[in-house]
């Protein structure tokens, strides 16, 4: 197979955010998270993403502020490097080449200029870690090889949580299993504590966290069964206390002290952060229902905002403990997407489920996630082990006015419980509103879930298979005899079918809604939806078929099949045979709803495979072979906002609509081609701003206004035919924002300042008689010629000229001294520095 | 192949549901304003069962509690006065009480009979009053008088029948003694008598067009229609059973006679053939009214029902529950109420409600001031002031409040205190259903006393078959059953709760397997009725065969 080289596959937004625990500037204004290979800004008070800090070529495992100073922050990386940026400006400004993987990084107000990492202690046994500490040179270089380390403890985990620095610096506490370490730098001496592996009662006592009073000898450890333990008194082997508070029930996730050490605030899997006073343990506030357990809890360095990630890929901004006041939300892949990946027509969204109970609308474009529409609107008790509703299933009609969902649960011994869900768009809302509900629309597991695609035709359909070896056709029933009622008509079932007795596996509609194929195990049947009769059968034995679907378009006389043994089928439904068949371990096969082709991911030797072509042609339009390791099973075209002008072959494919999957990792990947590549270039260039403010969609908007007003400007001074200031000038502007302790003295420069002004001026009102003579012979042009368009240009010449004359005379000798009075200066400047 | 059946599963249609931040026009905090809530218990709707609202029953239902009296005998015969004020003579035991239309304590009472009375009725200007008596002797009152102004000697047996003709001067008696007779009321003789009937007599009407004209209906199954101008009977019909009880429309073209368990309807203009056959009682049907316009027929029997029915399609259109065993029945004028007499001399009326009753009642609530409403409403907020914004308050439900505190126990008491109130179901199902989701329903079942218990398994055995809540329920039963049955034997309230659950479920047991016989029977009559139709598969296979072959493989289709 040929390799295209200018078509690769892209890592496409979506990574975790929630993977280390945030860090919040010290203004407060913004949030530092690792995400993916890079560290993401945001701003506090709009949410928004104001940089990417992009140049790791690792999975970024930590990010640090430096405490000398608050405008710059440490990042490493499993990379192996130690990087130094300025998130205001998002500027790479050292990197340390450490050369070992890096798990977590700790800094110390009391350690200037000492980092402290975490990397495993061979490069073989992954298993054991220490904790280092690296001398940081100073030096002029860009990158800088950091050679001195030293070893501070010798074992600790890999889990950030799990280390901590004491008061002021002066000790280091580290947790791991059942034993919590303090290592005091004064004595060089180390304290370790131990608890009993299992006490009376079977909790667990493995410790989760640790956390440091900032000005009190207070150690806090977080632990398995739910306790906090405060330990005080721990510089010495055997006189040390502890005291315990139990609220959570889980786990404790995360633990943190406010900057003061007036509250300790604490967070778990029940989702709900919890505030206990220091020294009034029994007063605690809660803050509860934030949506998914708690990972993480960060707070300001002034204590006003609170920050905690969740496990569903979220950051929440609390202030003051009461009021969630924003809320980051990335791509939710908790465990596993358990729905297809889809495309919502209105908003244009990728939909796959995301929190427990929801499903999630993703903007591809933006990489944000737009909002969760609650299906299955429970209350969610966060609490492991339950057995909860989850969407399974979901699918929208073409036209993306019905949403239906199916949500099942299964619990041990019970039934499996399952409910039909179906969404209407609401146009007034732009919201999904709940229309019908259908509990236990089949006695099984539904397989497979799809509408009638038809664009004319006046019903909606809907087709479900189960495993209880029915597919039963939900129809909209207008229902006009309970008008009277208010409810304007509600989805029923309209036919059920079956096989023989075989279980449906796949269905789906054809591209005009005038069949449906359903296949039953190895028999693929296909039925007329008017009159509900079995057209009928084709089958390609052995193997069961795992996925259908029809041709479009110019296709649309075939239906493929893949089957679980590894062959992929064509049949031809007007001579109802199989037009060709190939051995292809298919794991997934998707339709491109905007042209005929049709995507394949094969699953073959560890890795997946791509193929891309059309039903009636014999070779492939696209193939890559290892597009990931692993087997994608969710895939989805998404249509692009404007269509590529691609004329290569290889991939013209991805002019009218976008390829995305799903790794089993849960990365979502894209492909993309080098011209789009070029123009995202291009457009991330222009969009670059010198200036230090938050590159927020208001202030581009407002550039953009101002710019325009700029370019408008000319020809409104033409129109008042006043002199123009010089404005716009090189010279003045450098004038002006040259600081006024290098510029020479105010009566050197006014003298010459003044004198350019004279001189401008003499020379605009020559020009203006010019322009205005000019401007005379146009109108009798225009009146001889009665076209007024030809005249135009040399207006617009004679602007140009006038404007160019009024610069001139500052582009001479009076720039060349301003200059070298400038360079002079600087020179001095430099001078007295360097003494 | 294709076997189309009824779909199956519930489909509820919900109106509207609100979407809390849904919406991705405000996305600004869709997220947060979603996870501050707690999300209420759903109560699933399940669709109506039972009876649908219609017209009649708003009709019917529009009724004040019935107002009771204690007669002392079976109430046999009740007749409503012609003339206003539409009094009521009601015939029981050895008296006859006339009550008013509103009042509760007899107007009058003639108790001037030897033995028990039967039949006592009204002539058409209201003015006398004709009676039959166990001892043979008819007797006819003024309604002023208490005395017997006349009494017809020559029944031999108990008269059970008696009435006036239309021109008010003669008076018809029907009697066990097998022969009805007329009467002259001036003189008290004997004018007319017919011995055709077998069998006692025990019903019979006059016509209210014709002088001469009356029917009658007997023991012996028939229906007799006589014209007193003539020795015999004129038409005679074939009931089928013993007759209870006649009436004519007031066009006199049809007949309505009750016997057995049936209500039948003759048309007399027709020679007597009969129309309809109505078989909705299960017990014997004794008496039988119109509503005064005439669109409705009701008919009261001793299975303590009385069944309204549209004299269009003769469909049941309401039906009223009794205490006891019905013997008579009354409407008066424009419905204005309903009289029924029971075997356990109750008489039960009801009074149609007033709508300016109603109206009165909310009108004597006091409402609080416009301008209490109003107050601050009209608030413009200045341009420096600081809005502080009050949280909106969520309203919950008692049990979910308990369960938003995790107080398992406690909801479940708060939501069989709502079953025991409010008789739903629904709410109960749905709030075991969430604790079953918790995975706490065994903690919340676990630790009740006896009474507790008790409420528990009533509800269980109240609902337990109900096919909407069976999935639930079983399982709820199963846990319970699993926690206690360390206890049973210890009380005996609870032990006759189980006993009663054993019996409900064998019962049913027994109904589902009846069921399933009649499934498997209907299905072997489908199977052998239905066209065995050839599905063109032979041909497809075959081309598919031969595909199959080219493409290089070998299996064969199946």
């Amino acid at each position: 197979m040929v390799e295209h080289g200018d078509v690769r596959v892209v890592h496409r937004g979506g990574s975790k955010i929630n993977f280390r625990e945030p860090v919040i500037s010290n203004d407060s204004s913004f949030l530092l998270c690792a995400s993916g290979d890079c560290v993401k800004v945001f701003s506090t008070a709009t949410e928004e993403c104001v940089h990417d800090l992009r140049g790791h070529s690792g999975l970024v495992t930590g990010v640090r502020l430096r405490p000398s100073n608050h405008l710059q922050v440490y990042s490493c990386s499993l990379d192996g490097t130690v990087r130094l940026w300025d998130f205001t400006d998002g500027i790479l400004i050292k990197t340390y080449v450490i050369g070992y993987p890096i798990y977590s990084i700790y800094t110390s107000a009391n350690h200037e200029g000492v980092i402290f990492i975490v990397t495993a202690k061979s490069d073989q046994g992954s298993e054991l870690f220490q904790l280092v500490a690296v001398q940081l040179r100073q030096c002029a270089e860009q990158v800088v090889e950091a050679r001195e380390f030293s070893a501070v403890l010798p074992d600790v985990t890999s889990k950030p949580a799990a280390i901590d620095f004491g008061r002021g610096g002066e000790y280091i506490a580290s947790v791991k299993a059942q034993q919590l370490e303090v290592f005091f730098f004064k004595k060089q001496k180390s304290y370790r504590f131990f608890l009993r592996e299992d006490n009376k009662k079977g909790g667990k006592n493995t410790f989760t966290c640790v956390v440091c009073h900032p000005k009190d000898d207070c150690i806090a450890t977080g632990h398995e069964d739910g306790k906090i333990r405060l330990w005080r008194n721990f510089n010495q082997k055997k006189e040390y206390t502890y005291s315990t508070m139990h609220w959570h029930h889980g786990a404790v996730g995360s633990l943190c002290f406010t900057p003061e050490g007036t509250n300790l605030l604490s967070g778990g899997v029940e989702s709900v952060l919890v505030q206990w006073r220091y020294n009034q343990e029994s007063e605690k506030d809660f803050l509860p229902r934030l949506g998914a357990a708690i990972t993480h809890i960060v707070v300001s360095p002034d204590g006003a905002l609170f920050c905690t990630s969740h496990s569903d890929n979220k950051i929440t901004i609390i202030q003051s403990c009461v009021k969630v006041s924003a809320v980051i939300q990335g791509l939710v892949n908790g465990d596993g997407v358990r729905t297809d990946l889809m495309v919502d027509p209105h908003s244009k969204a990728m939909v796959l489920n995301g929190k427990p109970g929801h499903l999630q609308f993703y903007s591809l474009q933006r990489d944000k996630l737009l909002y969760n529409l609650d299906i299955v609107q429970q209350e969610y008790i966060h609490e492991e082990g339950l057995q909860q509703f989850e969407v399974v299933k979901a699918a929208f009609t073409s036209s993306g006015d019905w949403l239906a969902t199916v949500e099942e649960r299964q619990q041990k011994a019970a039934d499996l419980e399952l409910n039909l869900k179906l969404w209407a768009f609401d146009e007034q809302t732009q919201s999904f509103v709940l229309n019908t509900t259908i509990s236990a629309p089949h006695e099984a597991r539904i397989t497979a879930m799809c509408f009638c695609h038809a664009a004319g035709s006046q019903t909606t359909m809907l087709v479900s298979t189960s495993k209880d070896g029915h597919f039963k056709a939900w129809q909209l029933a207008e229902a006009a005899h309970t008008q009277d009622e208010g409810s304007s008509s509600s989805w029923s079932c309209d036919f059920v079918g079956s096989y023989h007795g075989l279980v449906p596996e796949s269905c789906c509609f054809s591209a005009d809604g005038s069949l449906l194929a359903v296949s039953f195990q190895e028999v693929v049947t296909v039925w007329s939806p008017s009159s509900w009769e079995l057209l009928t059968t084709l089958s390609q034995p052995p193997g069961a078929i795992r996925h259908l679907c029809f041709g479009r378009l110019s296709c649309s006389k075939y239906l493929l099949g893949a089957t679980d043994n590894s062959l992929l089928c064509c049949w031809n439904l007007l001579t109802c045979s199989l037009e060709w068949s190939t051995a292809m371990a298919t794991s997934l096969l998707l339709v491109d709803p905007l042209s005929e082709n049709i995507a394949a991911f094969c699953y073959q030797a560890g890795s997946t495979d791509l193929f891309v072509f059309k039903p009636n042609e014999p070779r492939p339009l696209f193939s890559q072979k290892a597009v990931c390791s692993g087997k994608v099973n969710r895939a989805v075209f998404a249509p692009r906002e404007e269509m590529l002008e691609s004329c290569e072959e290889s991939s013209q494919w991805l002019n009218r609509s976008q390829l995305y999957f799903l790794t089993p990792y849960m990365d979502l990947m894209t492909f993309s081609t080098k011209a789009e590549e070029d123009k995202l270039m291009a457009s991330s260039k222009q969009l670059v701003i010198d200036d230090s403010i938050a590159m927020t969609p208001f202030s581009l908007l407002l550039g953009k206004h101002r710019q325009q007003q700029e370019n408008q400007d000319p020809l409104s001074v033409l129109s008042a035919e006043r002199s123009p200031l010089p404005q716009g000038s090189a010279a003045i502007k450098e004038l002006l924002q040259t600081p006024a302790h290098v510029l020479p003295s105010t009566s050197f420069l006014c003298s010459l300042f003044v004198q350019s002004l004279l001189i401008s001026v003499t020379d605009s009102r020559e020009e203006d008689k010019h322009v205005e003579e000019e401007m005379e012979s146009d109108k009798e042009n225009s009146d001889e010629e009665m076209e007024s368009g030809t005249s135009r240009p040399e207006g617009g010449s004679v602007v140009d000229q006038y404007v160019h004359a009024a610069d001139r005379p500052l582009t001479k000798a009076q720039i060349r001294e301003v200059r070298r009075v400038k360079k002079l200066d600087q020179g001095w400047m430099s001078n007295i520095l360097d003494t | 192949m294709a076997s189309s059946c009824a779909p199956r599963g519930n489909v509820t249609t919900l109106n509207k549901f609100s979407l809390l931040g849904s919406s991705w026009s405000k996305t600004v905090f869709p997220i947060g304003t979603e996870m501050a809530s707690f999300k209420p218990t759903k109560v699933q709707v399940y669709p109506k069962l039972g009876e649908k609202v219609t017209q009649d029953t708003l009709y019917w239902k529009n009724y004040k509690a019935p107002v009771q009296i204690k007669e002392f005998g079976a109430i046999t015969n009740i007749d409503v006065s012609p003339v206003a004020p539409h009094n009521f003579a009601v015939t029981a035991f050895t008296r006859i009480h006339i009550y008013g239309a509103f009042s509760q304590e007899p107007v009058k009472t003639y108790t001037r009979f030897k033995d028990t009375a039967y039949c006592g009725r009204f002539r058409a200007d209201g003015q006398l009053l004709v009676a039959g008596c166990e001892d043979s002797v008819v007797r006819l009152f003024d309604v002023s008088g208490k005395v017997a102004l006349r009494m017809f000697k020559g029944h031999t047996k108990a008269v059970h029948v008696t009435d006036f003709t239309s021109d008010r001067y003669q008076i018809l008696t029907g009697s066990d003694d097998y022969t009805c007779r007329l009467w002259d009321m001036p003189n008290t003789t004997e004018l007319n008598r017919y011995q055709e009937h077998t069998d006692y007599i025990r019903c019979g009407v006059t016509s209210k067009l014709n002088r001469d004209l009356f029917i009658t209906g007997s023991y012996d199954h028939t229906l007799k229609v006589f014209d007193a101008r003539m020795e015999k009977s004129v038409m005679t019909m074939d009931h089928g059973h013993p007759v209870e009880s006649l009436l004519l429309y007031p066009s006199e073209g049809l007949l309505v006679s009750a016997g057995g368990r049936y209500v039948k309807i003759w048309d007399l203009l027709k020679g007597g053939q009969p129309l309809v056959s109505l078989k909705n009682h299960h017990k014997t049907v004794t008496s039988l009214c119109l509503s005064s316009n005439g669109q409705r027929l009701l008919s009261g029997s001793l299975d303590r029902h009385v069944k309204v029915y549209s004299t269009t399609n003769y469909k049941v259109v309401h039906n009223f529950d009794y205490a006891a065993s019905i013997l008579s029945l009354a409407l008066a004028p424009d419905d204005e109420s309903i009289v029924v007499g029971m075997t356990n001399g109750i008489l039960s009326m009801k009074h149609r409600k007033n709508p300016e009753d109603s109206k009165e009642v909310i009108q004597q609530r006091r409402r609080p001031s416009y301008r209490f409403f109003v107050k601050g409403k009209n608030y413009v907020p200045k341009q420096d002031d600081y809005l502080v914004s009050k949280p909106v308050k969520q309203h919950l439900a008692k049990y979910d409040k308990q369960l938003k505190k995790f107080n398992v126990s406690q909801a479940l008491d708060t939501a069989l205190e709502t079953w025991v109130r409010f008789r739903k179901p629904e709410v109960m199902v749905a709030v075991i259903k969430e604790l079953d989701r918790r995975g706490t329903l065994k903690n919340a079942l676990a630790g009740r006393d006896e009474q507790g218990l008790s409420q528990l398994l009533n509800f269980l055995v109240g609902n337990l078959v109900d096919p909407r809540f069976a999935p639930v329920l079983v399982t709820t039963a199963e846990m319970i059953l699993d926690i206690y049955q360390s206890v049973i034997g210890q009380s005996p309230v609870v032990d006759r709760q189980l006993l009663r659950l054993q019996d409900l479920l064998e019962r049913e047991i027994d109904y589902q397997q009846e069921l399933l016989e009649v499934l498997g029977m209907l299905d072997t009559m489908f199977a052998s009725s239905l066209p065995r139709k050839q599905v063109p598969c032979s041909a497809v296979s075959r081309s598919n065969g031969l595909a199959q072959r080219e493409a290089g493989t070998q299996l064969p289709a199946t």
